[in-house]
């Protein structure tokens, strides 16, 4: 997948009408005020520079008092100019935040965003219940039509944040914000919790993969299918995970039935685990299963000590989940 | 003329006059430990916040420093997340209560009855009290850090994570005690100032006649009574969550999450000012001095301070940008967030203004004010960019917040500081700092603040969240991360020279004298270090810079530093009038006392006791506070009257 961005965090690229309105603020407002910071130090450089006292530092204290006259227009000058600066900025800020405040067109589909401490949730809406499926970490959408998030948490709060794509709304608890964003060119943009969230907040990303509408509608159709039931040696797998694994996290179509965890259903259409902290590969899936500990240090996810056989037999397991 | 031929006899009062004995035989604190215990002499106590404080930047720094190698490169392991967190949280905290606020308060404390010409803060044991209680509550907050518990929510401390059942440890317990004690200290500090301030000028200093840093303290005074109730509330409510099952803020309980917010942040925008205003009044009032002329603007100059912290109410919503606000608050704040930038526009033009029609002395305390003048537009800029709503949705929770916080902090607060140490270190200390050290200090400071966190505007608009203990490769963080923690040691080795000189400088430096910058305002009247009474006559004031009247002619009539009240009749201060500043009464001052020390002891006692849930302890401390209290209010017949005799 193409990274539209880079580096990818970057909102001084923007891939979406919401995005390219802030990015284009914030580019202004970054312009002018280094501008504001040259001019403050060329004056105050040159001030120093053409008005410095002959006077050595000895001898400081010596120099004779004065009271010249004429200053004080330096501040009605200086203040008349940043008022005028000041109050351009604001007209366009006003501007920006009407134009951003609704979605230009009507929403593709909403999704519900459930912030865990230390992952996503993303929830597909529909009026149909069933429609309605989950992911973790990753979550897709169609590019050229805004998408709706409903965003809520779990526990303490959180920040959605795709930066490229111009949102960054606050999880509370005990409340549910609403928010849009639209992407205007495939790719997958990363995101990450921008709200300090305890232990593992540094490792609580994600990617939004932005895809043509046809690709998001062949994408969805397979997300809502369940998992298919696992046959010959990974039969064992799949009652292993149900045991093992299974309090936590759902397998649709299985045993596996628990939400505490993400679900993994279709584990390996995602490119990313543990919340974008490692590539979905062979190693590192299986470094994860055995010692989630020790990468992502205080997760919610507890090393289960597998005996070395279990764990292969569930790592494969999971990589059939396609 | 050099330095060694400056004439070193103080414009005021010749030391061996019988009166001036016999005010120091009233004034002097009893020697020894006891004595050093038990003195109210606010001299002692300017310079004990600011060592105390500067002790807390030194270990706020070595924590920076710490995390700053964490993350000079993408996924380091020197410290675990949980170590990360506490530090953070430790150095936010460190920073802001322990050291900006207190270090200004030291500025204010030892020069207040100086440049005021009076002899004393109005309350002096209250003074006393307000430092020993910022101590006590820095290291019981350090306490629970060293024993583990260090807070561990960054110093906003959101709930829920603050609560229970995410945060079972004390960790937010230390915190919230500590804050609460910490609240105690600068409410009591803070009526010290806007009394004195108000009612203890010197005859003839009308209200317009004042020093602009004593109109800074004030108004970050004010800020501070108006303030600090919502955060010692919000502490407390916090902690009744943690022990006793309230649900304030606990969304289980149907509390709210976001008002621990408004009520943290209605406290803390207005803080910002609090560490900057004393600050800006540091350079407004010594930075003339080395352009050798009035400030320009004294009274726009006043009255824009004033206005930003009025205005510095009306804001607090701008930290809550993403938290899902409705559009019309949003629009609301985020239009006031740009109008408060134009009172500081005035301040920075003014003190171009001074440098433009001023001839400016290359000193090191010049040097860094104009540095502060930079970093000030630096920090007020990309104050102004988080000020749009829209943007700020990108920039907020980023580390480009985490620069605008230390251009901010570190542009005008230790910059400023470290000027106003250069300017005022010969009057605490009779020795000037060195000067060729100085410019050392001075340009490792410059140099390496802004190579550590220029950079980071950077890193933020790249999209590095703030408060994360690692992150991985690729994200094109990596090399800025290396140059700022390159920066941040520059930087620390800078403050490091300032320590050096300090400690040179206190043995060995060049005797002052009592002026020895040539400065306008009254403590330049006095011997450096002043003597225990600090005027021997108090003065009277006929213009804004007395000791400059004569090249300036501003006033009618004269300022006289060498005739007036004596006011030798016991320990006496007197009392003028809030406007005019006229002389209206006599009043007597207490003597050293234990109380005030104990006092504190008590208060922080209490606070232990709470933390352990010692209920009955708590009880028995609580009366031993009363106890103390009723010794320290205990009516004394003669309050503060050590000797009787009338003046021959
Ligand atoms: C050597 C000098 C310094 C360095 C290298 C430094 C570095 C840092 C770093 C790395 C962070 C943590 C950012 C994060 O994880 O989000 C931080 C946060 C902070 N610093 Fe500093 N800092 C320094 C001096 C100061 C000073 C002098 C002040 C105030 C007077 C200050 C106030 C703060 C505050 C308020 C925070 C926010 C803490 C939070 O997020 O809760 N810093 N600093
Ligand atoms: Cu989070």
């Amino acid at each position: 997948m193409p990274t539209p961005a880079s580096p990818p965090m970057n909102y001084l690229q923007a891939f979406g009408d919401k995005a390219e309105a802030i990015a284009l603020l914030t580019w202004a407002m970054l312009v002018l005020s280094i501008a504001v910071v040259a001019i403050i130090a060329l004056l105050t450089a040159a001030g120093v520079a053409l008005r410095r006292s002959r006077l050595a530092v000895e001898d400081t204290g010596r120099a004779p008092i004065q009271r010249p006259s004429g200053g004080l227009s330096w501040i009605t000058v200086g203040v008349a100019v940043s008022t005028l600066a000041l109050v351009g900025s604001m007209a366009w800020n006003a501007y920006t935040m009407a134009a951003i405040n609704r979605p230009p067109r009507a929403p593709a589909l909403t999704i519900e965003v459930i912030g865990h401490q230390w992952w996503w949730q993303f929830r597909y809406l529909s009026d149909d219940p069933t429609q309605i499926f989950d992911t973790a970490n990753e979550a897709h959408i169609p590019t050229g039509a805004p998408v709706r998030i409903l965003v809520r948490s779990e526990d303490v709060i959180h920040s959605f944040w795709i930066p490229a794509l111009g949102d960054k709304l606050d999880l509370i608890p005990g409340q549910t914000n609403a928010s849009w964003f639209e992407a205007n060119r495939p790719g997958a943009y990363r995101g990450q919790c921008a709200e300090y969230c305890g232990r593992q907040h540094a490792h609580m990303a994600l990617t939004v993969v932005a895809q043509t509408p046809e690709a998001f509608h062949a994408w969805r159709a397979a997300q809502l299918r369940p998992a298919q039931r696992a046959t010959g040696d990974l039969e064992n797998g799949e009652a292993l995970f149900g045991a093992r694994c299974g309090a936590c996290h759902t397998v649709r179509g299985t045993l596996a039935g628990g939400v505490f965890g993400p679900d993994l259903t279709h584990l390996m259409s995602r490119g990313a685990i543990a919340a974008d902290t490692l590539q979905n590969t062979t190693a590192t899936l299986t470094g994860w299963i055995a010692d989630p500990q020790r990468i992502k240090p205080g997760a919610k996810m507890p090393t289960l000590e597998l005996p070395g056989t279990e764990l292969t037999k569930i790592r494969s397991y999971l990589q059939s989940l396609k | 003329m050099a330095v060694a031929d400056i004439d070193r006899s103080p414009k005021l009062q010749p030391q061996n006059e019988p009166t001036a004995l016999r005010l120091a035989g009233l004034w002097a604190g009893e020697g020894g430990l006891r004595g050093w215990l038990s003195s109210v002499d606010h001299k002692e106590y300017g310079k004990r916040y600011i060592i105390t404080a500067f002790v807390f930047l030194a270990l706020g720094g070595v924590e920076a420093l710490v995390m700053r190698l964490q993350l000079a490169g993408p996924n380091k392991t020197l410290l675990t997340p949980e170590q990360y967190n506490q530090l953070f949280s430790m150095h936010g905290l460190t920073m802001i209560f322990l050291y900006a606020q207190p270090v200004l308060s030291g500025f204010s404390v030892f020069l207040f009855p100086l440049i005021l010409g009076t002899r004393d803060m109005a309350f002096p044991r209250l003074n006393a009290f307000s430092y020993w209680i910022y101590l006590l509550s820095g290291l019981f907050i350090y306490a629970g850090f060293l024993i583990g518990y260090g807070p561990n929510d960054g110093w906003f401390n959101y709930a829920p994570y603050a609560l229970k059942p995410y945060n079972p440890g004390p960790n937010m317990d230390f915190y919230a005690l500590g804050m609460i004690l910490f609240g105690v200290s600068s409410t009591a500090g803070a009526t010290n100032f806007v009394v004195t301030f108000l009612r203890a000028r010197a005859p003839g200093m009308s209200i317009n006649r004042a020093p602009i840093l004593a109109w800074g303290t004030v108004t970050a005074s004010f800020g501070i009574l108006f303030s600090v109730p919502a955060v010692s509330l919000a502490f407390f409510m916090l902690w009744t969550d943690r022990q006793f099952g309230t649900h304030f803020f606990d969304p289980a309980g149907r509390g709210q999450p976001l008002l621990w917010q408004h009520l943290f942040w209605i406290f803390a925008h207005p803080w910002v000012y609090v560490v900057a205003l004393p600050a800006m009044g540091i350079v407004s009032d010594a930075l003339p001095i080395f352009c050798r002329r009035p400030l320009v603007g004294y009274t726009v100059v006043v009255l824009a301070s004033v206005a930003t912290m009025v205005m510095g109410f009306g804001v607090w919503l701008h930290h809550m940008f993403a938290t899902g606000i409705p559009f019309l608050a949003l629009s609301f704040f985020s239009a006031a967030s740009f109008v408060i930038t134009v009172p500081s526009a005035v301040a920075v033009f003014a003190w171009i203004a001074t440098i433009w029609t001023g001839r400016p002395v290359l000193s090191t305390a010049f040097l860094f004010f104009a540095g502060f003048i930079v970093m000030f537009v630096i920090g007020g800029v990309s104050g102004v960019m988080t000020a749009a709503a829209p943007s700020d949705q990108q920039l907020t929770d980023t580390y480009f917040v985490v620069a605008h916080i230390h251009y901010v902090l570190i542009g005008i607060n230790v910059l400023a500081v470290m000027g106003g140490l250069y300017v005022w270190f010969p009057k605490m200390t009779g020795r000037l700092l060195d000067e060729r050290l100085g410019r050392w200090n001075f340009w490792t400071v410059f140099i390496g603040f802004n190579l550590a966190f220029l950079p980071m505007h950077w890193t933020g608009l790249a999209g590095m969240p703030r408060r994360i203990y690692t992150y991985p490769q690729g994200l094109g963080w990596s090399a800025v991360n290396l140059v700022t923690t390159i920066g941040a040691f520059i930087l620390a080795f800078g403050v490091l020279l300032l320590f050096v000189n300090i400690w040179i400088s206190r043995r060995r430096g060049v005797v002052a004298g009592p002026d020895p910058w040539g400065g306008p305002t009254l403590e330049w009247a006095v011997s450096s270090p002043p003597p225990p009474y600090d005027f021997a006559v108090i003065p009277a004031v006929a213009s804004r810079h007395p000791l400059w009247e004569d090249a300036l002619q501003e006033a009618a009539g004269k300022s006289s530093l060498t005739r007036g009240m004596a006011l030798d009749d016991g320990k006496e201060m007197l009392v003028t009038t809030a406007l005019d500043a006229e002389p209206v009464a006599i009043q007597k001052m207490p003597d050293d006392s234990l109380a005030p020390l104990l006092t504190a002891i008590a208060a922080t006692a209490l606070a232990v006791a709470a933390l352990r849930h010692a209920w009955i302890a708590a009880g028995l401390v609580t009366l031993v506070l009363l106890a103390v209290l009723f010794f320290w209010l205990w009516p004394r017949r003669a309050l503060g009257q050590v000797a009787e005799r009338k003046h021959v």
